[in-house]
């Protein structure tokens, strides 16, 4: 057997090291948290660069790190549909989303909506859509956070889940988003410059060539390796997979959120640009990182440590660098969800406190101390309910929930938000039905899916038979808002449309 | 001097190049997935050795990404910026809006 799952004194060190930075970065934030502005979308002073590396630090979450990495290294060829998956929706964010989004609103994707709709249903609407996606993804990370920590430093699973907790709320409740965009730009460096450090080392083995690793899985494992195999057996469902992924993106809190930390709508296209970079090239390392652990490592010993294949890259890690390496690989898996749950805390604060609190309880008319003071309350609350979730779903089997996540993001923000954008007669009824069509129709469909029918609840069918929802809820959430506005057309909104155009294109001027 | 002289006529140009790079961008992927989808022998077709052209074609569908987002930005800059330009000064100069 191996080291893993025993206290290991460099993933201690540099785990201490990362929690030491990290909390002096958030003191340092938390002097310069003053305002909303400030709170939300840290001054709006962050760079293209920093934003970009903030953007993939957001994106790129333990489980594609090492989820990725073990599919591969278990099934070759096949992963690279995960990993392609997983980029092509950034396009995408930046052709349709990303400059609008930055010129229409201020701290929340429902702020777009918000500016030609009926503000106080659309932000309703809009924020059910968004704590739908967060919770998923939050349960998600939270789950993944306490079965890997078990696994790379043997601690018990529930002690993992509150030290993540407590660590995300410090960062969030103090330092708001300068602390959270520095603690992803930290974690991408880390991340990036770990895989890319394990690449090379990898592929030092093969001179430098990766075909000469390929050809040696090849021969090891057979022509299977570099074909596709099971994970797309249904066309439908890969299609509809695929769907979710691309436009989820587009849709997802977090992420859309991060648009209002840069200064201008060039700074924001300029990002997704870094972004689509970082991200792609993190997508080709974990492919070179799985076949590594396949050849290097083999799939009996991968899968004798954990059956799905997810400590691949940690193995890899040991077996290439030893323990010290495996320590920085732990510690930058660490320090990966950490970031991505405070990111995902950040944007449910935002929507709770900016969209529920300020603009629907209070009708836009609160102070600048109150907002701050409810957003911290919020971010409070997220805290514990993430610890809650995160230790009431142990044990269980919450892959699908990252999926979930996508395609309520794809069903219930991404029409709605795209039709805002760019459709005139889009009314707030319209905006409303789709949005709410979305989240139930993915709801109800998963529900009813193989995912849940037999793999959770063990029942012989199901009555769905798709996996991925997507290729369903998508067209009928954007036909839901198609046709509702087109039967009561609302001409004052279609008015407000036309003189929103200007800031559209040019922003707050 | 900036091309598009109006608000219409930039917003138009904008809505051009955003359906068409999104189309490429769906186009590029979803051919792949129906690939591995319906034509699976094609893609495990060995090339060079360790390298199929499942894998080859996957890692191309990064690199359309890359060019299409440089492509996109690469316009922005030049055009779409210009005018916006064109239109900040129009606004200026006219007193008006």
């Amino acid at each position: 057997m191996t080291a893993l799952g025993e206290p290991n004194v460099t993933a201690i060190v540099f785990f201490i090291a990362f929690i030491g930075l990290s909390l002096g970065i958030t003191v340092w934030a938390a002097r310069k948290t003053r305002t909303t502005d400030q709170f939300y979308a840290a001054g709006r002073s962050v760079t293209a660069f920093q934003n970009g590396l903030a953007l993939a630090g957001d994106y790129m979450s333990a489980a594609s790190f090492l989820g990725i990495a073990g599919l591969v290294a278990l099934s070759g060829f096949d992963g690279l549909i995960y990993s392609v998956g997983w980029l092509v929706g950034w396009p995408i964010v930046m052709f349709l989303i990303a400059e609008p989004l930055r010129n229409l609103g201020r701290y929340t994707f429902a702020d777009v909506l918000a500016a030609r709709l009926r503000a106080t249903p659309i932000r309703i609407a809009a924020s059910i859509g968004a704590l739908a996606v967060i919770t998923f993804y939050l349960i998600a990370q939270m789950v993944g956070a306490g079965n890997l920590i078990r696994l790379l430093f043997g601690l018990p699973y529930e002690t993992a889940i509150v030290i993540v907790g407590m660590v995300m709320l410090a960062y969030v409740l103090f330092g708001g988003m300068i602390a959270t965009t520095w603690v992803q730009i930290v974690k991408a460096v880390m991340l990036l410059g770990g895989a890319t450090l394990m690449a090379l080392l990898v592929l030092s083995r093969f001179g430098m060539n990766p075909l000469a690793l390929f050809a040696a899985a090849q021969a090891r494992y057979g022509d299977s390796v570099l074909s596709p195999g099971r994970l797309v057996s249904d066309p439908v469902d890969a299609i509809s997979l695929g769907l979710a992924l691309m436009l989820g993106t587009a849709g997802l809190p977090h992420i859309l959120m991060r648009f209002y930390t840069v200064p201008d709508a060039k700074t924001a296209r300029t990002s997704v640009g870094y972004a689509t970079a970082f991200i792609g090239f993190f997508y080709l390392l974990t492919f070179i990182l799985g076949f590594g652990a396949m050849v290097l490592i083999g799939r009996d010993a991968i899968t004798a440590v954990d059956a799905g294949g997810n400590m691949a890259a940690p193995l890899l890690a040991k077996g290439i660098g030893g323990n010290s390496f495996l320590g920085f690989i732990a510690a930058v898996a660490f320090a990966t969800i950490l970031a991505v749950v405070a990111g995902l805390t950040l944007s449910g604060a935002a929507t709770l406190s900016h969209d529920l609190w300020v603009n629907v309880v209070r009708g836009a008319d609160a102070d600048e101390r109150e907002q701050l003071v409810v957003a911290r309350l919020a971010t409070i609350v997220l805290a514990g309910l993430s610890i809650a979730l995160g230790i009431a779903f142990k044990g269980q089997n919450v892959a699908y929930m990252v999926g979930l996540a996508f395609a309520i993001a794809a069903s219930a923000n991404f029409p709605a938000l795209v039709l805002s954008i760019f459709w005139g007669r889009l009314t707030t009824a319209g905006a409303q039905a789709s949005m709410i069509v979305g989240t139930v129709s993915t709801l109800t469909l998963i529900y009813l899916s193989p995912t849940i029918q037999l793999d959770v609840l063990k029942h012989a069918e199901a009555w769905f038979p798709l996996r991925n929802p997507g290729i369903v809820t998508i067209p009928l959430s954007f036909a839901t808002a198609i046709v509702v506005s087109l039967l009561r057309p609302a001409p004052a909104e279609a008015r407000r449309f036309v003189e929103l155009e200007r800031q559209l294109h040019l922003g707050v001027e | 001097m900036p091309t598009h002289s109006t608000l219409e006529a930039v917003s138009a140009a904008r809505w051009r190049i955003a359906v068409s790079l999104t189309v490429a961008m769906m186009a590029a992927y979803f051919g792949f997935i129906l690939l591995v989808a319906f034509n699976k022998p094609l893609l495990g077709t060995t090339l060079a050795p360790g390298l199929s052209l499942g894998i080859l074609l996957g890692a191309l569908v990064i690199v359309v990404a890359w060019v299409l987002t440089w492509t996109y930005i690469r316009w922005a800059n030049a055009h779409y910026d210009a005018s916006l330009d064109g239109l900040r000064v129009r606004a200026d100069a006219g007193g008006r809006r």
